[in-house]
């Protein structure tokens, strides 16, 4: 059970260490987003599964911060992403097509 | 406090997303660039505080997760709201 525990935790860890290099080299706020946002919920959650594979009788307290990053990281993206966006950040396009607008 | 190897490699893994992460925050062009690495960096927070719980054998670690998770979010929605309304 400990061994499946830490098998989750590396898991976790190598998708958020993955997350981080896309928020390093994606070219937009968007796309920058997208690879942060999403990577960090799913390495989050599996960090989380894996401490409560090693310690089973806190999982009352593991549900409830799993069921918040679940909740607030959507909307928390969403809120960033909406805001660019009316303060007037453009979506990245290829260099050629980018002179004409 | 003794750590096996996987567990050890699970920490290091954080640590570089944290330090990409940081890296962008830092670098970042514009603000909602640094808005999305803090926010990144706070998700990646509140799970290496539970990590820290599970290593401590300490279970008031989640508590805290939980506050620094609540707390961060709070400050992303009202960072967001600021850069939106200065166009007007």
């Amino acid at each position: 059970m400990s061994m499946i525990g830490d098998i989750f935790l590396v898991i976790g860890g190598v998708v958020i260490a993955i997350g981080g290099l896309g928020l390093l080299r994606m070219p937009d706020v968007y796309n920058r987003l997208q690879a942060g946002t999403k990577t960090a919920t799913l390495g989050a959650m599996s960090v989380l599964l894996g401490i409560g594979l090693h310690h089973p009788d806190w999982w009352a307290k593991l549900l409830v911060i799993a069921g918040f990053i679940l909740f607030t990281n959507p909307v928390g993206s969403s809120t960033i992403a909406r805001a660019a966006r009316i303060s007037g950040v453009k979506p990245w396009r290829v260099e050629s097509k980018q002179e004409t607008d | 406090m003794s750590m096996t190897f996987l567990e050890l490699a699970a920490v290091a893994m954080l640590l570089i997303g944290m330090a990409l992460s940081a890296l962008r925050l830092f670098i970042g062009p514009t603000t909602p660039d640094r808005v999305v690495a803090a926010d990144t960096l706070a998700v990646i927070t509140t799970a290496g505080l539970a990590g820290l719980a599970s290593l401590f054998d300490n279970p008031v670690y989640l508590d805290v997760a939980l506050v620094y998770g609540t707390l961060a979010f709070v400050g992303t929605v009202a960072i967001a709201r600021a850069i939106e309304g200065d166009r007007e």
